[in-house]
């Protein structure tokens, strides 16, 4: 690999209950790039995203073991600090989930949280970010506003700017377009490509076509197993594994 | 063949009958209270308070009542949205959703909310004697507050549970805590139910006779002190029925009236409000 | 832009906190029954002592005076007000439930539903202020000379009549769920092999709901026996063990409200009527966790 790992998982296995969902994972995540998690769904995509901040943590009946290593920091330990470690990562949901609050008050949110309570300081980061999720020139007006007020596809982008405004180095995205037109996931795969140069980027996607367009790296998941992991060219081009060429030819689903 | 859609026929007939008894059974109630109180409602019973022969049929109003009501079910809501708001938020916010204490505690609530007033009557009165305090204002106050914690609980825990759990993830997400988490997204997103949860819970408390009788005590004056009686609009009820002077029980029919319609309002504003305060909500 | 902390307490360690304390209230809070308990069984200790239990619950004597206190007329006046106020409510109630759920359109579901919920908040004194205006004359002036006896009109079937309005709201509120809970399948089961739909309702909605009803009927039960202030005002609070619907009675929540004056100079009267109120109590208790724990079953099978 060319670059650097952001994240490496080593060994991580999740149970629900007696369910085994994810089952002996390894790999590893390049720095500033963007990786696409795919496969069929209920094949423990969205919870292979979703132990990387430990959200999994307030899941029912929910058992972990392995590693999963952020910047040299195994954040599944016991002793990591839970906020600390989310912070690092921003989360766009399959839905957009505005907080019951203003458009401002919604970016506001994070840095408030963590300290930040000078207004000017506040109204400089919630333009910044509004604008590096291209939305700044639509709400401008209407910060005030309650955010549900918004269309979804702009919803989803001040998701997005509310996730960049705690200065995460990676951004976690579960299907974050399948509920938007066409139109809006385009701008959100656009404000993504702008956006690798700075973060780490990590969507889960059945998008085979979307996983093309966007993916640096690819990672391959079925049955809660992974079949196959690489760059993106390399995967779509050159297979290693046959469930990876049935897969990408549209025989399984 | 006939015979089943003559059956069909008879329930279908008996069940309109029943629902329309009930239905009527609310509407008799209100226009019995109403036709009765009504001619002896006037400005002097609701702005001032008994004068001296009062109960004898000479001036004055219940203000007196009215005034005590409103302290007593304001301050016993306040205490009780201090115990109940944590609650509900411990329990969908810091517990996991399938923990058996949870649902132990539910179990709890539940059951609570079942006890009839007058043991909360009483249960207060002991706590009384046990802490040394006279019938008072604070005593009626702890009394109705033990009496509405259960279906305050209840009630906020519904409308908490309903909140979707993405939306707390997305705050976890930015790193927020539990607390926080509590405090500024769910307690937000569920205000409108909350509201309604507490307004209901107030008109409760401004209703029950039962839990203040022995904790409350009862004085003709507005009262000026926690530690002084208070009197309330039901019990100011009941002890003008109980005086065989025509005069005076024609203004325990007004005060019935005034209590009743003190009720309505409430759960009128409960739904208005919580419909007009979704403003942030998110769907 | 740094700022001097002035409380250097960690965020961490606040939503530790909150949650230690949030956690100690919920405790309090859910053993609050455990503590009423106790409380009012410490009260009631000296009453129980100065004579055995079979003869507090069994004797008929109430001579506060003497320090005699048989519960007997009591209990059985509040059995019977219940009683009768059962009796009227369950199928008045149960046919109003199931007109709403399984007949009604919606139109007249959204319609009916506040109105119940209106007669859930009217206080209780106000339903007290109607029985004495209309239902005590209306036994007094029509029921009693139909049946050539005397009453006043202050009685348990006056007193039943009010109690069962008032748990109108419970029965048919709980009723209402547990038909939600039946499966819409079930209904359309049997619709599709040309039942009618009281047919439906009879053999299968009803037989699926029966637990659930049973429990809604129970909770009613369980606040009809608590109800004090609507049905003291009107029962006629004379403590004889009553002989027909007809003759006054004294449930136990009048006794205990109707004596707080006298309760604490007279000895023993004081700890007599909280052991009343622990007898309430521990009966209600009973009753609530029966129905609570069917219909936990019920609101289990629909998940």
């Amino acid at each position: 690999m060319e670059n650097r790992a952001h994240i490496r998982v080593e060994g991580l296995n999740v149970h629900f209950g007696s369910e085994h969902v994810l089952k002996d994972i390894s790999l590893s995540i390049p720095d500033r790039k963007i990786t696409a998690i795919i496969g069929p769904s209920g094949c423990g995509k969205t919870t292979l995203l979703r132990s990387f901040n430990r959200l999994i943590d307030s899941s029912e009946g929910v058992r972990v073991s392995g590693r999963v290593m952020v910047d040299d920091e195994n954040i599944l330990d016991a002793r990591a600090e839970v906020t600390h470690i989310r912070r690092k990562m921003g989360l766009l949901l399959q839905r957009p989930y505005p907080l019951p609050m203003s458009i401002y008050d919604n970016v506001a949110y994070g840095p408030r949280i963590h300290g930040i309570r000078d207004r000017r300081r506040l109204d400089e980061i919630v333009e910044r970010f509004l604008s590096k999720a291209s939305l700044w020139d639509e709400v401008r007006q209407r910060l005030s506003q309650p955010a549900s007020v918004l269309s979804l596809g702009q919803q989803q982008r001040l998701c997005l700017a509310r996730g960049l405004a705690v200065e995460p180095e990676i951004i976690l995205g579960d299907e974050p377009t399948s509920a938007l037109d066409p139109q809006s996931s385009q701008r959100i795969e656009q404000t993504f490509t702008e956006l690798k140069s700075d973060y780490t980027i990590v969507i889960v996607t059945h998008i085979l076509r979307q996983a093309r367009r966007l993916a640096d790296h690819v990672i391959f998941l079925y049955l809660g197993e992974l079949i196959e992991q690489g760059p993106a060219w390399d995967f779509f081009n050159n297979p290693k594994q046959p469930m990876t060429r049935e897969y990408i030819k549209g025989l399984i689903s | 063949m006939d015979r089943r859609k003559v059956e069909e026929g008879i329930f279908r007939v008996l069940m309109v009958l029943a629902t329309g008894l009930i239905l009527s059974s609310l509407v008799m109630i209100l226009l019995t209270v109403l036709v009765k109180g009504l001619p002896y409602l006037s400005l002097e019973m609701v702005t001032q308070t008994p004068r001296g022969g009062y109960y004898l049929g000479k001036g004055g109003g219940i203000l007196n009542a009215i005034i005590g009501s409103l302290y007593l079910a304001g301050g016993a809501t306040l205490l009780a949205i201090l115990f109940s708001l944590p609650v509900a938020l411990y329990l969908n916010v810091y517990s996991r959703p399938d923990a058996r204490f949870v649902s132990v505690c539910r179990l709890a609530f539940d059951v609570l909310n079942g006890v009839p007033s007058i043991v909360f009557g009483a249960f207060g009165f002991t706590l009384m004697i046990y802490f040394g305090l006279r019938a008072s204002l604070l005593g009626g106050i702890i009394a109705i507050a033990l009496l509405i914690l259960p279906m305050l609980i209840r009630a906020m825990d519904e409308v908490i549970r309903l909140v979707p759990r993405e939306l707390m993830d997305a705050s976890y997400a930015l790193g927020a805590t539990r607390w926080e988490t509590a405090l500024r997204v769910v307690t937000r997103q569920a205000l409108p139910g909350i509201l309604t949860a507490v307004l209901i819970a107030f008109g409760r408390g401004i209703g029950d006779a039962a839990a203040v009788i022995f904790t409350a005590g009862f004085t003709d004056a507005v009262p000026t002190s926690l530690l002084r009686p208070a009197a309330t609009l039901p019990l100011a009820i009941f002890f003008q029925l109980g005086v065989p002077v025509p005069e005076v029980q024609g203004r325990a029919y007004a005060s019935a009236l005034i209590l009743t319609l003190l009720i309505l309002i409430i759960s009128v504003a409960a739904r208005r409000l919580s419909r007009r305060l979704t403003r942030h909500v998110v769907k | 832009m740094k700022r001097l902390k002035l409380f250097p307490i960690s965020r961490r360690a606040k939503d530790l906190l909150a949650g230690k304390l949030m956690l100690l209230l919920t405790i309090l809070a859910a053993l609050l029954v455990l503590l009423m308990v106790a409380g009012l069984y410490l009260k009631s200790r000296p009453v129980l002592a100065s004579q055995p239990l079979a003869e507090l619950l069994f004797s008929t004597k109430w001579r506060p005076f003497r320090g005699q206190f048989g519960f007997f007329p009591f209990i059985m006046g509040t059995l019977w007000v219940t009683g009768v106020a059962v009796l009227i409510a369950v199928p008045l109630c149960l046919l109003t439930a199931i007109y709403l759920s399984e007949y009604a359109p919606a139109r007249v579901r959204e319609w009916v539903k506040p109105l119940i919920d209106i007669l859930a908040g009217i206080p209780s004194v106000v339903f007290g202020v109607w029985g004495m205006l209309v239902v005590v004359p209306f036994i007094k002036d029509s029921v009693a000379p139909f049946f050539k006896v005397f009453s006043t009109g202050y009685s348990i079937l006056a007193g039943g009549i009010v109690l069962a309005i008032m748990i109108f709201p419970v029965i048919i509120h709980v009723a209402l769920e547990v038909f939600r809970a039946v499966p819409q399948e079930v209904r359309e089961a049997s619709l599709a092999v040309g039942a009618t739909r009281w047919q439906t309702v009879k053999h299968v909605v009803l037989r699926k709901a029966l637990p659930g009803v049973a429990a809604a009927i129970v909770l009613g039960i369980a606040r009809a026996f608590g109800e004090t202030m609507a049905v003291l005002m009107v029962v006629g609070n004379v403590a004889k063990v009553p002989g027909n619907v007809l003759d006054p009675a004294y449930p136990l929540p009048a006794l205990i409200a109707n004596n707080y004056g006298e309760m604490l100079s007279i000895p023993l009267y004081d700890s007599a009527l909280m052991l009343a109120a622990l007898i309430l109590l521990l009966v209600i208790l009973l009753f609530n966790l029966l129905s609570r724990a069917v219909l936990a079953r019920v609101e289990r099978s629909i998940r």
